[in-house]
């Protein structure tokens, strides 16, 4: 292989941290179907980028660097299988459908066929249990590392090493099959995708302890899979609303969190959102038809978050379509949450009354769920009964697990009008 | 490769497991003949069983040398083995497809089991 830049340290790392960020997922899945062997090629994978740390700072970065990592991995595959076939070992194929296959040595990348969606697929299949699929789609479609991905889900990295690596020993020895399903089944299976997605991206956003109050950064990791997903299936309704929904939320990140509080929707600095990631949000839902199921959920939810995040300040909201939009969304699910949120729309657009009349009869729903009460106190306090407000606020607190909220519930029933005596 | 398909019912519940001298009983039976000759004719049925129910089961272990005999089954659980298949599949999703077809699926459960091969490569 030819080098044409001059050796350069720093540029040779940044030049390997831009590729393991845009090409990671794209060579993995490139090894795996022609090596059928996840087990030994993302050890390879790495193992081709540690060889490229070790070798580009002083031979300089190849021309095409993308290429020097997929045949530099393709020959460490091979020198395993070679050391397996002398050790007489049979080599515990990934879904048996045909026999290995060699893989070819090239430097461009480019001419080989995307796997991508079957490697998404497969880390998303319905046999993994549903918090390895998030994981292992982030560690082997985009390469996010093992302590990231952790730090994501707030478990230990030993906990969830020992996740990444069951689910990888189960799709081998199972016979999970990277393939794409045909078509009346690819609806089903991407609804899962976009299912596991939305998980890995909720969860970057579960308050946490600490430091680590918000863990924006990683979900953006699941926006980039979701905008992965949505170029290898342009076409996918419900991917398109994802990825839609995804950036309206992503976009306020940096405004979420101020001196390491919790801020509330009304209360953000609106010019921290990224607007033109709203921009791209708003279109790319404006664009998804009207449809059914998990989809039509996933349109009316970035919909309503489209409303708050092109309202110019929190008074500009139409609280009236988002309560319309919270309507559809409630008959579709039937999920006491939404209708939660729709008594919220519906007290800032009707009035407090109107709100708490709907969240009458939720108690046995959600018994556990601090939120109700929160709703609850919020829209007694605005109705002036204060009493309500307060027993509501206590039991809030008493429910309420994280820190900072409770602190922000406990402001606002201090804040309260004294009892009479 | 090769899958276990392990059926699991609730023995005590009619719908699921009528007795045999019942009206209820042939549909169930009916449904299993198909399956056979449906898993046959597509080459994917290398064997399969039915089991007496748990009643007839004898459990063993050798401790110390020592044969110790429990009547009745290893764990005392909601849903027994009642039976099983071995099919042959290109893959698990394949497996999971026909799984799906066995009677007991809509009352029971089917635990699909790859079985490991052991043969020289």
């Amino acid at each position: 292989m030819t080098s044409k830049s001059v050796p350069s340290p720093t540029w040779a790392d940044r030049a390997l941290a831009e590729i393991h960020r845009t090409d990671w997922g794209r060579l993995l899945s490139l090894l795996v179907a022609r090596t059928r062997r996840l087990d030994l090629a993302e050890d390879a994978l790495g193992e081709a980028f540690v060889r490229a740390g070790e070798r580009w700072p002083t031979a300089g970065v190849p021309t095409n660097p993308a290429g020097w990592l997929y045949t530099t991995a393709s020959r460490v595959v091979i020198g395993h299988l070679r050391s397996e076939a002398i050790h007489g070992r049979k080599a515990p194929l990934l879904a048996a459908r045909g026999d290995w296959v060699q893989p070819p040595v090239t430097d461009d990348i480019g001419e080989l066929e995307d796997e991508r969606l079957a490697l998404i697929l497969l880390c998303c299949h319905p046999a993994l249990h549903l918090s390895s699929r998030s994981a292992l789609a982030l560690r082997l479609v985009i390469g996010t590392t093992t302590g990231d991905i952790a730090r994501l889900f707030v478990v230990p990295k030993s906990t969830m090493a020992a996740r990444i690596t069951r689910a990888k020993k189960k799709i081998v020895a199972a016979g999970v099959p990277l393939a794409a399903p045909i078509d009346h089944e690819l609806r089903t299976r991407l609804d899962d995708v976009c299912r596991t997605i939305y998980l890995a991206f909720t969860a970057g956003y579960a308050p946490a302890g600490g430091p680590d109050l918000l863990r924006t950064d990683l979900a953006g990791e699941a926006v980039e899979l979701a905008a992965i997903l949505r170029r290898l299936v342009a076409d996918a309704s419900q991917v398109r609303a994802l990825h839609g929904l995804l950036l309206l939320q992503h976009a306020r990140r940096d405004a979420r969190v101020r001196d390491g509080r919790l801020v509330t929707l009304a209360r953000q600095d609106r010019s921290r959102w990224h607007h033109d990631e709203i921009r791209s949000g708003t279109e790319l839902i404006s664009r998804v038809p009207v449809g059914t199921g998990y989809t039509e959920e996933l349109r009316l939810q970035g919909l309503i978050a489209a409303e708050h995040a092109n309202a110019p300040a929190a008074s500009d909201t139409r609280w009236s379509t988002i309560a319309s939009l919270y309507t559809r969304l409630e008959s579709l699910t039937g999920s006491p949450v939404v209708r939660l949120n729709r008594a919220v729309a519906v007290g800032e657009a009707q009035g407090p009354e109107m709100g708490l009349d709907l969240i009458d009869g939720l108690d046995d729903a959600l018994a556990r769920n601090h939120r109700l009460h929160a709703v609850r106190a919020d829209l007694a306090r605005r109705a002036g009964n204060v009493a309500l407000a307060r027993s509501s606020y206590q039991a809030a607190i008493g429910l309420c697990a994280n820190e900072t909220e409770k602190r922000y519930l406990a402001r606002r029933l201090s804040t309260l009008d004294p009892p009479d005596p | 490769m090769k899958y276990a398909c392990l059926i699991y019912s609730d023995e005590t519940d009619p719908s699921a497991n009528p007795d045999p001298a019942s009206p209820e009983f042939a549909p169930i039976m009916a449904g299993y003949m198909a399956f056979g000759e449906e898993a046959g004719a597509a080459g994917v049925l290398v064997t399969g069983e039915p089991l007496e129910p748990t009643s007839t089961a004898t459990s063993l272990q050798v401790r110390d040398g020592e044969v110790i005999t429990t009547d009745g089954p290893f764990a005392e659980t909601k849903e027994h083995l009642g039976g099983f298949y071995i099919l042959d599949c290109d893959s698990l999703d394949e497996a999971m497809k026909w799984a799906a077809k066995i009677p007991h699926a809509s009352s029971g459960t089917i635990e699909i089991r790859p079985v490991p091969d052991f043969s020289a490569p």
